[in-house]
């Protein structure tokens, strides 16, 4: 009897502690934060009297309602079909992912003893690589002080945050051990590949919501952390310059290890190299498709003369890519392999042929500089010849090595569609973002009435 | 806007070229500390398991002592003669007894039995590439798996040359699952499951340089019956767990293509500069940073940074 109540008190004991640690004290520490921000730094957006109370949360939830464009908008049909088909998906990811966290990974994936890392793994190298673009231009604008491109930074940062934040969050569902995924912070292993880029994912995504949070302090009017974020933002981009070169590299440095296993043409002592290099050729290029979105989409100011001086600049990096990856070829003698017909050659010939060779080619037209069109074309193979490039290297590049075990990969419709559920996601996140805070080159309301230039 | 100073090419290259050369010249152990700890007396004393195919009948005992001392579920009663059973490695088989046929006619096949499990490499790329050191090898021979530390990002089943941590795909906790060489029966001083239960002496355990000499002396004795090599005495820097055979050994399902060095190596290269990366870097960034802003430092009005052009 004694024993049983004992028991139960212990039992009842890790119960509390459990609540206690995973619930109360993280949402404790969130409020406490959010308290903290709002009692000392919103009273400065609203004119005070002194010696009056301070705003109460509900006034300064109404004040921040009552900020302009916070207005549901009137949806087109071709939104209403995207609208419907991301809400069929997020329908479908949730099955699947209630599955998933209750019956285990093989409910919602296709992934097995052989093939461990799959689908998931290949959309989030592509989703970091194109995510590159908020260093990048973080970069370019603090760093070397190209003022010129100041109007886009902040749609570059924007994309590198949902880009990480959609990284951690597919990282959540991929992880076995999900609740674990603190445990790098204090379980230490400084040898590991993947230890560096959990450190350096958890920072650089501390850091993008730091670079970005001056957009949301203009938009709650929040003057002294403004002024707070202006003395740090240049420290601040060159962390997130180091932290992006190193795990940009580092997830190519992942498969140095597994040269048993990947195809030789993919595997190559400079993949972390190959990795870094076309991560901020992904980011230069969703950098010259993205603010043109924009403009048709929120009715912004069109960047189009800006955009084109990106042109150059990108096919720079692109034939950087090349001569890299050719001399690699060149050096570890794997030319004749090229030659040979075989799926993976193919693989690597579609990848250098459309996505670098072709897009340096358009990019150094000098119809780069004068249609829009060229660049977008150009943009549009880069971005895909990168996402190819991971896809080889985490999905394509495994197969004759699953061959040899006798068994095969294919992505699951799970995976397809939570895959897919987190890509609306990100979407409509970029949008929601947009549309509150400010972001674009020229707030919308000041252009709304103007006719929308055609891209 | 009209404060700020161009960029000019020459300055870019100027930059560019610094800072190739400074990459160049980053220092690099090249892994220095594992090929030390490979030809160390503490190496050669860490305990191990010779598996001579020579003198193994099949009998599949030490699968059901492996299974019985680590919960997993028993082997059936009837397993058809000659047939691997399991056919792999799973979270719920540690070692299976693998059946391949090296001769006899098609009638009469003559069939070598192996017996697999995790190798217990000296320089295991599971534990190199573990981000929170869940696995571990530790000073007696043994690699082990703690699943309280373990995220489950499976890097160690992905970089293992021998494809042996396996994975629990129908759990909500999932763990990593593989042979730990019977570490608390070692701690305890008595034998592995497996090696207690064969009953026709194919498994050894011991201090690996005694095993290394025992199987030297085997080959020896009898070079007309073994093949003149000891597997796992060198490939991937060397293993626990070291395999004596009649045949050529890739008859026996294992790779004989993986390199001498130890795996870890590779990528240990690459993270030894990481520092050396991050501090160029920085420096490089910072300096470029401060080069670039000294006009607007030097009293020309500051435009406001954070006012994003609206």
């Amino acid at each position: 009897m004694f024993e049983q109540s004992l028991e139960f008190f212990t039992e009842g004991l890790t119960l509390a502690g459990m609540v206690l640690f995973r619930l109360v004290l993280p949402l404790a520490f969130m409020f406490g934060v959010g308290w903290v921000l709002w009692r000392f730094f919103a009273p400065e957006a609203v004119p005070q009297v002194k010696g009056a109370r301070p705003e109460s949360f509900g006034a300064f939830i109404t004040r921040v309602r009552e900020l302009p464009n916070l207005r549901v908008p009137v949806l087109s049909s071709g939104q209403v079909l995207a609208l419907f088909i991301a809400i069929m998906l997020w329908i479908g990811a949730t099955g699947f992912l209630i599955a998933r966290f209750f019956w285990g990974l093989e409910t919602a994936s296709a992934m097995s003893d052989a093939m461990p890392w799959g689908l998931w793994i290949a959309f989030k190298l592509s989703f970091v690589a194109c995510a590159a673009g908020g260093f990048t231009f973080a970069a370019i604008v603090y760093v070397f002080r190209l003022e010129k491109y100041r109007p886009i930074v902040r749609t570059a940062i924007l994309t590198g945050l949902i880009g990480y934040t959609v990284f951690i969050v597919s990282l959540l569902i991929d992880l076995g051990r999900w609740y674990n995924i603190w445990h790098p912070i204090v379980m230490w292993n400084p040898h590991s590949v993947m230890f560096e880029i959990a450190w350096c994912v958890m920072l650089y995504t501390t850091v993008l919501y730091a670079e970005f949070s001056p957009a949301l302090f203009e938009r709650l009017g929040w003057k002294r952390m403004q002024k707070i974020m202006h003395v740090i933002t240049v420290p601040l981009v060159i962390a997130g310059v180091v932290l992006s070169t190193l795990h940009q590299s580092s997830l190519g440095s992942l498969y140095l290890i597994q040269f048993t296993k990947l195809d030789p043409l993919f595997w190559s002592p400079l993949i972390p190299v190959f990795f870094f290099v076309s991560a901020v050729a992904a980011g230069l290029a969703l950098m010259m498709v993205v603010p043109c979105i924009n403009a048709r989409a929120f009715h912004c100011e069109n960047k189009q003369e800006l955009i084109a001086t990106l042109a150059k600049p990108a096919a720079i990096v692109l034939g950087v890519y090349f001569t890299l990856l050719v001399g690699d070829m060149l050096v570890r003698g794997e030319l004749r392999t090229l030659m040979a017909p075989s799926a993976m050659s193919a693989l690597w010939w579609v990848q250098v042929l459309f996505g670098i060779i072709l897009p340096m080619a358009l990019l150094f037209t000098p119809q780069a500089k004068s249609e829009p069109r060229v660049r977008y074309v150009a943009a549009g193979l880069v971005i895909g010849g990168v996402i190819l490039e991971r896809f080889n290297v985490a999905l394509f590049g495994f197969s004759e090595y699953l061959g040899s075990l006798n068994t095969t990969y294919v992505p699951s419709f799970g995976e397809w569609v939570i895959t897919l559920a987190l890509i609306a996601g990100a979407v409509a996140v970029y949008v929601a973002a947009v549309k509150l805070l400010p972001v674009l080159p020229q707030p919308r309301h000041e252009l709304a009435a103007k006719p929308v230039k055609s891209c | 806007m009209n404060n700020q100073t161009t960029i000019t090419r020459r300055d870019f290259l100027k930059l560019s070229g610094a800072s190739a050369l400074a990459l160049t010249a980053l220092p690099a152990f090249d892994g220095q500390a594992l090929a030390g700890f490979l030809g160390s007396e503490q190496a050669a004393n860490q305990m191990g398991i010779l598996i001579d195919t020579t003198k193994c009948v099949g009998c599949r005992q030490c699968q059901a002592a492996c299974n019985l001392r680590n919960n997993l579920p028993p082997l059936p009663e009837k397993i058809l003669p000659n047939q691997t059973f399991p056919a792999q490695l799973s979270a719920t088989a540690f070692t299976n007894v693998q059946f391949f046929q090296t001769g006899g006619a098609e009638d009469a096949p003559v069939f070598t039995t192996i017996k697999r499990q995790c190798m217990h490499c000296l320089e295991p790329a599971c534990a190199a590439v573990c981000p929170v050191g869940a696995i571990v090898k530790t000073p007696l021979g043994p690699v082990t798996y703690d699943a309280e530390k373990c995220l489950g990002c499976r890097y160690c089943m992905a970089a293992c040359p021998f494809n042996i941590p396996k994975f629990e795909w129908d759990s909500a906790n999932p763990r990593i699952r593989k042979c730990d060489m019977c570490a608390d029966r070692i701690a305890a001083g008595e034998l592995p499951a497996c090696v207690q239960a064969c009953p026709t002496g194919a498994l050894e355990f011991g201090p690996r340089k005694e095993l290394i000499a025992q199987a030297q002396a085997r080959i020896g004795k009898n070079p007309d019956k073994y093949v003149p090599y000891i597997y796992g005495l060198s490939a991937v820097g060397g293993t626990s767990v070291m395999y004596l055979a009649a045949v050529p050994f890739d008859q026996l399902g294992l790779n004989v293509n993986l390199p001498d060095s130890a795996v870890p190596e590779l990528t240990l290269q690459v993270m030894d500069k990481i520092p050396a990366i991050a501090i160029t870097v920085a420096l490089l960034a910072g300096g470029v940073a401060w080069w670039r802003g000294r006009k607007t430092r030097a009293g020309e009005p500051e435009s406001s940074i954070e006012d994003a052009e609206h």
